[in-house]
C-alpha cells in the first residue's frame, strides 16, 4: 500500500469522470503539441531553406512571391527579367555570387529549373548517380522527382508548360536524364535540374512551332523558313539567387537594385519570417483553443475532485484516525489529480506526435512536416508544466479543505 | 494504560464533558456508560488525540497527548490506538485487504499481508479479502473494521456503540470478537455504549452523567 495505490484505487472508483478527464486533457495537450510541432518544423523549414541566400531578385511584383517561387518553388515567378541586368548584378562590388534560375515548365508537378551548377553546389546536393549535365537538354534530377517518377540515368522525357502538372506538352524537345541527386532534405530534392540554355531552347521550339500552326492555319504562304528568320528572343532568366560579400551589402544594396535597375531585391528572411507571421495568427488562434481545452480539464478536475471530497471526508477521517497527517490526505488528492494529469499529458503527447507522423497521409502538402514528430521541441516542456500546473490548480482547494478537515466532527456526525 | 486527570471540554459555552478522574491498566476491558448525548464518542476521541479537551490532562501508554504535536500525535495515534467507529468507515475505494493494508501504511508500519491474511482469518472473514466493502454484510463490515482497528497492535482499543443495530446473536459475537482482539494483542479495552446488552459482558464501567439538556449537542455521541 503506497498513496500512489489510494490515489490511482480512487480514480478507478469513477471511471467515467476520470477517462472524460483525461481525454479532454489528452486532447487539449495533443492540439496545442501539434502545433508546436508542425509549426517548429514549418519554421525550421522555411529557414533552412533560406540559408546562404541574402537576396533574391527578379521582376517588380510582391517581394513574397519571389521568394516563394525563388526559394520554397511553391508560387508562381512574378515574371522574366533580362540576363543581361542580372549578369550586371553579379559584377556589383558588394555581390559575391549570383545563381539564375530559368522557371516556367515542370515534369509530373516537380519543377524544371534552368540554372548553373553553383546552384547543386549551394544546396550542397551530391550526384548519386552519373554526372552534371552539360549540353543542352541534359537533366539532373532530384532525389525526390527520381523516386517518384522512376527515371534513372538514360531515360528520357519531355517537360510540360507550366509549373503544375498538366499544361501543355513539349514533345518536340525532350530531356535525357544524365545524373540523380543523392537526397538533401532541402527543397532540391523536388526540382529537376538543368542548363539555362535548355530552358531557352524548349521555348524557342515551342514558340516555333505555335508560329508554324499559326501560319499554316493563317495560310498565308509564309516561307517555311520563316520561323528561322524571327530574330532571337532577348535572354531572360526569371530570377536569380544573390550572396552578398560582406554583411554591409544588407543596408544598400537591396535599396539600390529596387530604386535603379528593372529588377526587384527580396530578403527570403524578412519575407519569410513575414510568412511565417502570417501562419501565427493561424496557430495562435488553435493555441488559444488547446488553452481552453486545458482549463475546462482543469476544472473538470477540480470539479470532480470537489463533489468527491463531499463523500470522501469520512475516508480522510478514517485515514487520519489511521496515523495520516494532515499533509499525507491533502497529498494523496493531489497525487491523484496530477496523476490524471500525466496521464492525459502523456496519452496527449503521444497522440501529438502520432499525428504529426501521421500528417503527410491525409495532407500530402504537409507531409515534410512529419520530420517533425521525431523531434522534442523546447516549447513542449511548456505544455508539460502547462498540464502538471492545470492538473495541481484544480486540487488546491480540496486539497486545502482535506488538510484542515476537523476529524472528530466529521466522524461525530458520520 | 491511560490516566484521565480534570478533564473538562467546551463548545463555545457549553461544558460538554468533564471527568475528575480516571484510570485504566494495561488489558483492562472497560464500558463507557451513560445515555445519548453524554460525550461518550466526545471522550474516545480525546483518548484517541483526536479532540484536545480545553482543560486536563491525557496520559496514555505514558505519554502525554498534551506534549505532541500535530504530526507526531497522528503517527503515535496510527501506532497506540486501535478505533472501531459506529459507522466503520471502510474505505470504499479498496478492498477488505487493502483497508487493513491502508492501515499500516498510514502508521508507518511495514507492509504485512501475512498479518492482514491472519488477522482476517481471526474474525472470520478471510474469504471477502478482496471483495469491496459495499459487498460486505453490516456484520462483516464490523468484523473489517475490528481487524482493521487492530492491525498495529494497539495499546488501547476503542469502540463506539459496536452493537448498535444489531440482533442479540450478532451484538454478542461484535463484543465477544473485540474482547478476544484485546486479550490478543494485550490492548485496554474501551467500549462506548449505552446499550444495555453489552454491560454484562464487560468487567469494569465508567459512567458519564447525563448533560444538561440546554446543552449544545454538537460533537458528542450518538
Amino acid at each position: 500500500m503506497n498513496a500512489f495505490r489510494i490515489a490511482l484505487a480512487y480514480a478507478r472508483r469513477r471511471p467515467l469522470a476520470t477517462v472524460f478527464n483525461v481525454a479532454l486533457l489528452a486532447v487539449g495537450v495533443a492540439t496545442i503539441t501539434l502545433v508546436i510541432l508542425l509549426s517548429r518544423e514549418l519554421e525550421q523549414r522555411l529557414a533552412r531553406e533560406a540559408t546562404g541566400i541574402d537576396l533574391v531578385v527578379g521582376a517588380k511584383g510582391s517581394p513574397l512571391q519571389l521568394v516563394l517561387a525563388g526559394i520554397y518553388h511553391a508560387d508562381v515567378p512574378p515574371g522574366n527579367v533580362p540576363l543581361a541586368a542580372v549578369e550586371e548584378l553579379s559584377r556589383h562590388p558588394l555581390v559575391r555570387q549570383v545563381i539564375p534560375l530559368a522557371l516556367g515548365d515542370s515534369y509530373r508537378g516537380f519543377r524544371i529549373v534552368g540554372t548553373e551548377h553553383a546552384f547543386v553546389a549551394h544546396y550542397g546536393a551530391d550526384l548519386a548517380q552519373g554526372r552534371s549535365w552539360v549540353a543542352p537538354m541534359e537533366a539532373v534530377l532530384g532525389s525526390d522527382v527520381a523516386r517518384a517518377s522512376g527515371l534513372g540515368v538514360g531515360a528520357a522525357f519531355t517537360g510540360s508548360h507550366g509549373l503544375a502538372d498538366g499544361g501543355g506538352d513539349h514533345g518536340a524537345a525532350p530531356y535525357r536524364v544524365v545524373g540523380v541527386l543523392a537526397p538533401t532534405g532541402r527543397v532540391i530534392d523536388r526540382l529537376v535540374l538543368t542548363g539555362i540554355a535548355s530552358v531557352w531552347n524548349v521555348h524557342e521550339h515551342h514558340d516555333a512551332a505555335e508560329e508554324r500552326d499559326h501560319d499554316a492555319r493563317g495560310d498565308r504562304g509564309a516561307s517555311p523558313a520563316g520561323t528561322a528568320e524571327l530574330p532571337p528572343p532577348p535572354r531572360e532568366v526569371t530570377l536569380a539567387l544573390v550572396t552578398y560579400k560582406s554583411p554591409v551589402a544588407a543596408a544598400s544594396l537591396p535599396r539600390a537594385i529596387n530604386a535603379e535597375t528593372v529588377l526587384q531585391a527580396a530578403s527570403p528572411a524578412y519575407e519569410s519570417a513575414r510568412l511565417f507571421t502570417i501562419f501565427g495568427v493561424g496557430t495562435d488562434v488553435v493555441r488559444g483553443f488547446a488553452l481552453l481545452l486545458i482549463g475546462a480539464s482543469a476544472f473538470g478536475l477540480f470539479v470532480a475532485l470537489a463533489q468527491a471530497l463531499d463523500e470522501r471526508r469520512y475516508d480522510l477521517a478514517i485515514m487520519r484516525v489511521l496515523g495520516a497527517r494532515p499533509g499525507t490526505v491533502a497529498a494523496v488528492l493531489l497525487l491523484e489529480s496530477v496523476l490524471l494529469a500525466a496521464t492525459g499529458l502523456v496519452l496527449g503527447l503521444a497522440l501529438a506526435h502520432g499525428l504529426a507522423a501521421a500528417v503527410g497521409t491525409w495532407l500530402p502538402a504537409a507531409a515534410p512536416l512529419a520530420a517533425g514528430a521525431r523531434t522534442w521541441q523546447p516549447e513542449e516542456w511548456g505544455v508539460v508544466a502547462l498540464a502538471l500546473g492545470a492538473g495541481i490548480i484544480a486540487t488546491l482547494v480540496p486539497a486545502w479543505r482535506a488538510y484542515r478537515l476537523d476529524v472528530a466532527a466529521t466522524l461525530a456526525d458520520g | 494504560m491511560f490516566v484521565l486527570t480534570g478533564i473538562e471540554h467546551r463548545y463555545g459555552a457549553a461544558t460538554v464533558l468533564r471527568i475528575d478522574a480516571w484510570r485504566a491498566a494495561a488489558g483492562e476491558h472497560w464500558l463507557l456508560a451513560g445515555p445519548s448525548g453524554s460525550g461518550k464518542t466526545t471522550l474516545l476521541h480525546v483518548l484517541a488525540g483526536l479532540t484536545t479537551p480545553t482543560a486536563g490532562s491525557v496520559v496514555v501508554g505514558g505519554t502525554d497527548l498534551g506534549t505532541l504535536g500535530g504530526g507526531a500525535r497522528d503517527r503515535w495515534r496510527g501506532r497506540t490506538i486501535g478505533l472501531v467507529p459506529q459507522r466503520l468507515h471502510l474505505v470504499g475505494a479498496l478492498d477488505v485487504r487493502d483497508n487493513l493494508r491502508l492501515a499500516q501504511y498510514l502508521a508507518g508500519v511495514p507492509d504485512d499481508v501475512g498479518r492482514v491474511q491472519e488477522l482476517l482469518a481471526a474474525v472470520g472473514v478471510d474469504h471477502l479479502a478482496r471483495r469491496y466493502p459495499r459487498e460486505l454484510s453490516q456484520g462483516q463490515a464490523q468484523r473489517v473494521a475490528i481487524a482493521r482497528a487492530v492491525v498495529n497492535r494497539p495499546a488501547v482499543l476503542l469502540a463506539d456503540e459496536p452493537t448498535a443495530n444489531l440482533d442479540d446473536v450478532h451484538a454478542a459475537s461484535a463484543l465477544e470478537l473485540l474482547r478476544a482482539q484485546a486479550i490478543a494483542g494485550g490492548a485496554a479495552l474501551v467500549v462506548a455504549s449505552h446499550d444495555a446488552r453489552v454491560r454484562p459482558l464487560l468487567p469494569h464501567v465508567y459512567t458519564l452523567p447525563p448533560r444538561h439538556p440546554a446543552a449544545d449537542d454538537r460533537g458528542t455521541g450518538a
